[in-house]
C-alpha cells in the first residue's frame, strides 16, 4: 500500500475514490450546519463526563453499517455478493436476546458471554452455509443468499417465537453504549475489528488472493490459490461480522425487532462498498473506503432525520446514489469522459481503458 | 387379460396406440428441458392428492378458485419475470415486491384524489414500466449487473412508495377499481362451493396466453431463447439483443405495475410494505416451473404451475395448522433452494 513519492501524489490523492464519499460527508454536515449553526458542537457530559453531540452520534450509528461494510467489501471482492447481512443481523440479535430474557441472571459475565458467543456462532453458522452452496455447490452468490435474506427472517421469527424480545444484561448495554475516556467504546471496538481485519488481509497474501479469485476464478485456481476454501472463509467472516453488527444494533435499545432489525442493512452495506471504491465485478477492494463509505451512510441518515423528512424515504436517496456510482463506474460513461478529457490528444493515441477492453476481450 | 392380448392380436398391420405414459416418455428423451416442468407438475398434481387425503376440501371448486384469485397477482409477476430469467447472462428482476408497492400506493392515492380510475389503473402500469426502463437501461448501455441495477430500482420503489406514505391507503369504496376484483360465479356448487372468478383472473389468463404466445410465436421469443442460449451468438446472427434486452425488464415491469392493479382490486389497500420477499416468491415460482437460472430453457406455462404450487403450499400450511406461519418463508427458500440445486444435478449431468 505504499505510494510512489512523486510530484503528483495530490492527483493520486484525488484519484482515490474515497475522496469523494469524504467530500460528500463534508458536505451533508455543511447542510446541517446552515440549517443549525451548532450542529457540528461537541460538548462534555456536565456529570459523566462523556462527550455529547451530533458527530458523536454520526459515528454511533455508523457502527453496525461499519461491520457488514467489512464484511461485504470482502465477498464482493471476490466476485460474489451478501444480501442476507441484514437478516443475519436479525439472526445474532434475536437470539442473544431470546438467550438472555429466559437466563436466571442474565447480567453475570457468564450469562452475557455465552449469549454473544451462542449469537456469533449463529450467524457464523448461516454464513457458512452460504459459504458452502457458493464455493462448493457452485450457485449463484445473490440467488443463496437472498434465500439466506429471507430464510433468515424466517428463523429470526421461530427463534423468539415472532415476537419482539427485549432483555436486560449490563455486560452488553455497557459493550454498546459505554464510554472509555469519554469516548463511545463500541465506535473504538469496531475500529478495532476494522483494523485486525485489515492487517489480516493486508499484511498477509490473503488479500491478494480475495482479489485474485474476484478477477479470475479459473485463473487463480491455476496459480496454487485454493479459490474454494477462500470463498467459503469470506462468507463465513461476512456472517460473523453481521452477527456482531446485529448485537451492537440491538444492544443500544437492549431489545430485537424481528421485523425491522438489520432491514435493508444489505443496501447500506453495498452503498458502502461502492462508494469505498471496490468495484461491484469484483477483484479490488478498499477496507478504507468501505470505512468512509460507511460514515457517509450514517451521516446521510442522520441528515435525512435532520432535515425532517420520513426516515422510510431514506432508501430512495441511497438506490439513487447506487445508481450513480454505477453510472459511474459503467466503462461506457469512463470512456465517454476520458474521451472529453483527452481532446488535444493526438489522434492516434488510443486511451487506457480501451486498450484494457481490448486485452480483455482477446 | 384379454384387454392386454388384444393389440397382439394384428401388429404387423398396426401399430399399437401410444400410451400417454409412452408419449411423455418419448417428450421428455426428446427433450431434456422440459423435465422440470413435468417435475412441476406431477409435485402440484401430488400436493392436492396428499392435501385432499390429508385435510380434505382441497380438490374443489372453491378452493381451487381462490388459489387462482389469491395468487393471481404472483402469476403475472412470475410470467414477466420468466421472460427476463429466459435471457440468461444473470437476467434477473429483484424489483417486482417493491414496484408492486409503489403502483398500489401511488394508484390508490390518485384513484381517491378524483382521477379517472381506469386512467389511474393505465399509470400504474406506466408505472411499473418506467422502472423496468430505468433497469433496462441501466443494464443494457451501463453494464451494470442486472441483479445490482433492479436492486437499485428495487430500494428506488421502496423508498418512494415510503414517501408517498407509510400508512395503509384504502381505496374508496365506492372506486371502480374495486370490480376488477368482483368475485362472479360461474358454477354454483353446493352450499359455498361454487366456481368463482374475477375480472383480475381474466386479466391473469390473458396475460399467460398472451406471454405464451410472443414466447414460442413471435420473433421477439425466439429471441429471449437465443439471448440465453449465448448472447454473443445471437448479436453475430444479428438478432435484435439490445432492442429484446430492453424489452423483457419493461414488459417485467410492466407486469408488475398490471400485477399491483390486480392486488390492489382485490384488497383495496395500497401499502409501502406490500411485497416485501415476493422477489423471492416470484423466482421460486419460476425456477419450481422448470426455467433454468442461467436462461436459454424454460416455460411460461410452468411458471403458472409453480406460482400455483407456491400459493397451494400455503394453503397446505395453513391447513395443517402444526406449523408456524413464521417458518413459510423458511419452507419458501428450502424449496427454492431445492429446487435450485436439482437444476444444477440435471445441467451438470447434461454438460
Amino acid at each position: 500500500m505504499t505510494e510512489p513519492k512523486t510530484t503528483s501524489r495530490g492527483r493520486d490523492l484525488l484519484h482515490r475514490p474515497y475522496v469523494w464519499g469524504i467530500a460528500a460527508i463534508v458536505l451533508l454536515l455543511l447542510l446541517n450546519t446552515l440549517k443549525d449553526p451548532g450542529y457540528l458542537a461537541i460538548s462534555v457530559h456536565p456529570e459523566s463526563g462523556n462527550l455529547v453531540g451530533n458527530v458523536i452520534d454520526i459515528l454511533r450509528a455508523s457502527v453496525p453499517i461499519l461491520m457488514v461494510a467489512v464484511g461485504m467489501a470482502l465477498v464482493i471482492a471476490t466476485g460474489g455478493i451478501d444480501l442476507s447481512v441484514g437478516s443475519i443481523m436479525a439472526v445474532g440479535g434475536a437470539t442473544a436476546m431470546q438467550f438472555l430474557s429466559a437466563s436466571d441472571d442474565p447480567s453475570s459475565a457468564g450469562a452475557s458471554a455465552a449469549a454473544i458467543g451462542l449469537a456469533l456462532l449463529i450467524s457464523t453458522a448461516l454464513g457458512a452455509v452460504n459459504g458452502i452452496l457458493v464455493a462448493f455447490v457452485r450457485l449463484q452468490p445473490f440467488i443463496c443468499t437472498l434465500i439466506m435474506m429471507l430464510a433468515g427472517r424466517g428463523i429470526a421469527k421461530v427463534i423468539t417465537d415472532g415476537r419482539n424480545t427485549a432483555a436486560e444484561s449490563d455486560p452488553l448495554r455497557w459493550i454498546v453504549n459505554g464510554y472509555v475516556f469519554g469516548f463511545p467504546f463500541v465506535f473504538v471496538l469496531a475500529i478495532g475489528i476494522v483494523i485486525a481485519v485489515g492487517l489480516i488481509v493486508r499484511r498477509s497474501a490473503l488479500g491478494l488472493m480475495i482479489e485474485a479469485i474476484g478477477i479470475n476464478l479459473e485463473a487463480s485456481r491455476m496459480a496454487g490459490i485454493r479459490p474454494r476454501g477462500l470463498l467459503l472463509t469470506v462468507y463465513i467472516f461476512s456472517g460473523a461480522l453481521a452477527g456482531i453488527a446485529g448485537l451492537f444494533a440491538v444492544g443500544t435499545v437492549m431489545t430485537v425487532d424481528v421485523t425491522q432489525t438489520g432491514y435493508l442493512m444489505e443496501l447500506d452495506a453495498i452503498l458502502a462498498v461502492v462508494i469505498g471504491g471496490t468495484a461491484l465485478y469484483g477483484g479490488k477492494f478498499s477496507l478504507g473506503g468501505a470505512v468512509v463509505g460507511a460514515l457517509l451512510i450514517a451521516t446521510l441518515d442522520k441528515t435525512v432525520l435532520f432535515l425532517g423528512i420520513p426516515s422510510s424515504a431514506s432508501p430512495a436517496f441511497k438506490a439513487v446514489v447506487i445508481i450513480v456510482v454505477c453510472l459511474l463506474q459503467s466503462g461506457h460513461v469512463r470512456r465517454r469522459l476520458r474521451r472529453r478529457r483527452s481532446h488535444e490528444a493526438p489522434p492516434g493515441a488510443v486511451p487506457a481503458d480501451e486498450t484494457q477492453k481490448q486485452e480483455a476481450v482477446v | 387379460m384379454t384387454s392386454t392380448l388384444e393389440p397382439q392380436v394384428d401388429p404387423a398391420v398396426e401399430p399399437p396406440p401410444e400410451t400417454w405414459t409412452a408419449r411423455l416418455v418419448r417428450k421428455i428423451t426428446a427433450n431434456p428441458s422440459i423435465l422440470p416442468t413435468v417435475a412441476a407438475v406431477a409435485l402440484f398434481v401430488g400436493m392436492l392428492i396428499y392435501g385432499e387425503t390429508a385435510y380434505g376440501r382441497i380438490v374443489q371448486y372453491s378452493t381451487l378458485s381462490n388459489l387462482l384469485i389469491n395468487n393471481a397477482h404472483l402469476i403475472v409477476i412470475a410470467v414477466g419475470l420468466t421472460f427476463v430469467i429466459l435471457t440468461g447472462n444473470g437476467g434477473i428482476d429483484l424489483s417486482v415486491g417493491s414496484v408492486i408497492a409503489f403502483s398500489s400506493v401511488a394508484g390508490v392515492m390518485l384513484a381517491n384524489a378524483g382521477w379517472n380510475p381506469w386512467v389511474v389503473v393505465g399509470l400504474m402500469i406506466v408505472f411499473g414500466s418506467l422502472f423496468g426502463l430505468l433497469a433496462g437501461v441501466l443494464i443494457q448501455w451501463f453494464d451494470v449487473q442486472p441483479f445490482i441495477a433492479t436492486l437499485a430500482t428495487m430500494f428506488l420503489a421502496r423508498g418512494l412508495a415510503s414517501m408517498l406514505s407509510t400508512q395503509p391507503q384504502r381505496l374508496d369504496d365506492d372506486s371502480p377499481i374495486r370490480s376488477l376484483g368482483t368475485r362472479i360465479k360461474i358454477i354454483d356448487g353446493p352450499k359455498v362451493d361454487d366456481l368463482v372468478i374475477t375480472p383480475g383472473v381474466i386479466l391473469t389468463i390473458l396475460v399467460v396466453a398472451a406471454a405464451f404466445f410472443v414466447l414460442h410465436r413471435t420473433r421477439t421469443g425466439r429471441t429471449v431463447y437465443a439471448l440465453g442460449g449465448s448472447e454473443q451468438s445471437a448479436r453475430l446472427m444479428g438478432l435484435a439483443a439490445a432492442r429484446t434486452k430492453l424489452f423483457v425488464y419493461v414488459l417485467s415491469g410492466s407486469l408488475s405495475g398490471l400485477a399491483a392493479v390486480i392486488y390492489t382490486s382485490r384488497l383495496g389497500i395500497g401499502q409501502n410494505i406490500t411485497g416485501i420477499g415476493w422477489e423471492l416468491l416470484a423466482i421460486a415460482a419460476v425456477v419450481i416451473g422448470g426455467t433454468l437460472l442461467s436462461g436459454g430453457y424454460g416455460y411460461v406455462l410452468g411458471s403458472v404451475i409453480g406460482a400455483l404450487v407456491l400459493g397451494l403450499m400455503t394453503v397446505l400450511i395453513t391447513r395443517d395448522g402444526s406449523i408456524p406461519p413464521e417458518m413459510t418463508t423458511i419452507i419458501t427458500g428450502g424449496v427454492l433452494l431445492l429446487f435450485v440445486l436439482l437444476q444444477r444435478a440435471v445441467t451438470r449431468s447434461r454438460s
